[in-house]
């Protein structure tokens, strides 16, 4: 597995709480501000960061992530330009982990070895390619773990016991789950069937489970903290950079929108009892 | 020995298990619609040798859509341009209107098989958008239309006619509203409804098995059309000609005779204001290269960064910036010759074939027209041109009327 991912998790269940995984998309609502949101995210409190690849075309996601992604191609962010940020990044941070999620389509017109070429030496730690389910594992999946780069999967409630052998054999970092059918910033409405999902993908696997979509308040991450390795904000974040912006353009909210969130996040993760690992 | 060696060689034995056309199609979605995914495959797989199944599609067709579709000398047409004796494969007197019917009437049976009770669809002209709440209304199911804005106001008769069959018609504003829009739009609801919801993809695009499937229930039409060209001439034609936007009506006609090298096909692409107008255009396969969307890889329209262009075509049925994944296939290996046409040259093909066949075309369909229109001349009396006429016009007349600056 990939060290920083490793020691991130290792870190989280020494202090017997779930990590904080924090997506926000690259560029948006520009680089500058999206850079130095991402440079603080750490310090305010997130264990690991999603870093999004804008699409034209995010067929997996909701409105607000969707705009976001639209405002950081319109202010001119390209995949070179989101490789970059993660290289100034780890200027100033070597430690906590940065994976990529976004669609393939920009990947493979960047070229797949150049682009993993890049990933490797400016220190992304893993992919999360919504659109490359593991029929396609040839495309991007081995040639990024051949560089150690871990392919992060997503698990669903459409998951049966056999797709998710399939799923598991070629995952690597942690497993995703997604907490509903359906797209980024909808909510969840039945957290016990979460919670029963998460304890069988963890019966088969050694790897962490995160759990993702549809988490918007500490209360909500507070639940999921309970039994999940990690718990993932994304829109709720990028709602904030949104709602912060003055005709589409940051102001002096904007950095701290998102932070504010992460903080009073991060305090919640604690598990209330102590976890019994046999 | 031969005969096994010419099976190997076929053209038509594409897809691959894994849905590969050559290095185009595949299955590029998210992990919640794999497993559906996977079912819809495993279920098709059955019906499609499953003599009931096909019974009850081949009943359906001729009853209920009115197949076979007639296969029309266009002879004032042939006389006019002086060379070669032009044909009409006549989609657009099917019930609906267009070609969609075909493929609606077989998946929605498929649905049925599944258990499924809600259908969703995109559509970009509203001619798949119809026929699916057709089929909809006629099995008792219910159908949410995915149909960009901009689409919603230019084709607003189909939009209505989508109501009074029961369905519901919901308009996407993102991007530029048009059917890439629609198309991102029901794949987030059946990624939302996947339980319950299937989805009724209208053109041979799509994951797998959808390319492989629509084109199945879509190659009707070109095994129709060579019993009935042997009827009539005793002999195969000597080209094909059909309009590609995602390419379902192309696939469909030009299926039957990829082993048949001596007929040439030729695919007409929307060229829109001209393929060296940036973003002015719909030709995937003439001006833009190989990328992976909608679940698929393809020729797609898209800028250096990979990001999707939007395209332009004065016709909606055709303003899709991909192609369904066999076409690409045929456009590399030379099988097929891909033209682009453009607004312009379809809107006179248009009007030629309104006042010489009495038969108003959708204007899909007068882009392989215009194609028509200059290969026939160069070809000899003798030969024989196919065109798939695969939809009527009467949804474009105000298009028209607006592109000639008639007001109603």
């Amino acid at each position: 597995m990939n060290n920083r991912i490793k020691a991130s998790f290792d870190k989280c269940a020494n202090e017997n709480r779930a990590a904080l995984v924090t997506y926000i998309m690259a560029g948006d609502p520009d680089i500058n501000t999206s850079q130095e949101i991402v440079n603080k995210l750490a310090e305010a409190g997130a264990d690991i960061i999603e870093l999004g690849m804008a699409f034209s075309d995010p067929m997996a996601d909701g409105p607000i992530i969707e705009a976001a992604g639209h405002r950081a191609l319109k202010n001119g962010l390209t995949l070179e330009k989101t490789l970059n940020m993660v290289e100034n990044f780890r200027q100033h941070n070597n430690e906590t982990p940065i994976i990529l999620m976004g669609y393939y389509n920009p990947i493979y017109i960047y070229g797949v070895e150049k682009f993993l070429q890049k990933a490797k030496r400016v220190g992304v730690d893993g992919l999360l390619i919504v659109d490359l389910p593991s029929e396609e594992d040839e495309e991007l999946c081995v040639p990024a773990l051949e560089k150690n780069i871990s392919f992060i999967r997503l698990v669903t409630p459409t998951t049966d016991n056999i797709r998710l052998k399939t799923i598991l054999k070629n995952s690597s970092g942690f497993i995703y789950y997604v907490s509903m059918t359906g797209i980024t910033g909808a909510n969840i409405n039945d957290y016990e069937k979460v919670s029963k999902n998460v304890t069988e993908i963890k019966q088969q696997t050694d790897l962490p489970v995160v759990v993702g979509f549809g988490i918007k308040t500490a209360q909500d991450a507070q639940k999921i903290a309970q039994y999940s390795d990690g718990v993932v904000v994304g829109t709720v974040l990028v709602r904030a950079i949104e709602n912060s912006l003055k005709e589409g353009k940051a102001t002096k909210e904007t950095i701290n929108a998102p932070l504010n969130i992460v903080r009073s996040l991060s305090e919640g993760l604690f598990r209330k009892e102590q976890k019994n690992k046999t | 020995m031969d005969k096994e060696q010419n099976l190997q060689n076929s053209l038509k034995n594409n897809p691959d298990e894994r849905g590969h056309f050559g290095k185009f199609g595949g299955c590029y979605v998210a992990e919640t619609l794999m497993p559906l995914i996977l079912q819809l495959e495993e279920e098709y797989e059955k019906a499609k040798n499953d003599e009931n199944f096909l019974r009850q599609l081949s009943a359906l067709n001729a009853s209920y859509a009115g197949r076979p579709s007639p296969l029309y000398h266009a002879e004032r047409l042939s006389q006019e341009l002086n060379g070669a004796k032009i044909y009409f494969k006549r989609e657009e007197l099917n019930h609906t209107g267009s070609h969609k019917v075909n493929n609606c009437l077989g998946q929605i049976l498929l649905a049925k098989r599944m258990g499924k009770n809600r259908i969703i669809a995109e559509t970009g002209a509203g001619q798949h958008g119809v026929a699916t709440a057709t089929v909809c209304a006629r099995f008792g199911l219910e159908s949410v239309i995915y149909m960009g804005a901009t689409d919603v106001k230019r084709q607003a008769p189909n939009v209505f006619r989508m109501k009074l069959l029961g369905a519901k018609v919901v308009p996407v504003t993102s991007g530029a509203g048009t059917l890439k829009d629609a198309m991102n739009e029901a794949l987030r609801d059946w990624v939302t409804n996947v339980e319950n919801t299937y989805y009724l993809i209208g053109t041979a695009a799509g994951p797998h098995p959808y390319p492989a499937m629509v084109r199945d229930f879509q190659s009707v039409i070109g095994k129709e059309l060579r019993e009935q060209i042997l009827d009539i001439e005793g002999k195969l034609p000597n080209a094909i000609v059909a309009c590609i936007g995602g390419g379902s009506n192309a696939i469909g006609i030009f299926h039957e005779f990829l082993d048949d090298k001596q007929i040439a096909l030729f695919g007409a692409e929307a060229a829109g204001y001209g393929l060296e107008v940036k973003n002015g255009h719909a030709a995937s396969m003439s001006g833009g290269r190989p990328g992976v969307l909608h679940g698929n890889r393809t020729y797609l329209l898209q800028n250096d960064d990979g990001q999707i262009l939007e395209g332009h075509s004065i016709s909606a049925g055709l303003d899709y910036p991909g192609v369904g994944p066999e076409h690409s296939f045929l456009k590399d290996s030379g099988r097929v010759n891909y033209v682009p046409i453009t607004d312009e040259e379809a809107l006179e093909a248009f009007q030629i074939c309104t006042k010489l066949e009495g038969i108003i075309p959708a204007l899909e369909s007068a882009h392989g027209l215009a194609q028509v229109l200059k290969l026939a001349p160069k070809m000899d009396k003798e030969e024989i041109i196919v065109l798939n006429l695969s939809g009527r016009g009467d949804k474009d007349v105000e298009t028209v009327a607006k592109y000639f600056g008639v007001e109603f």
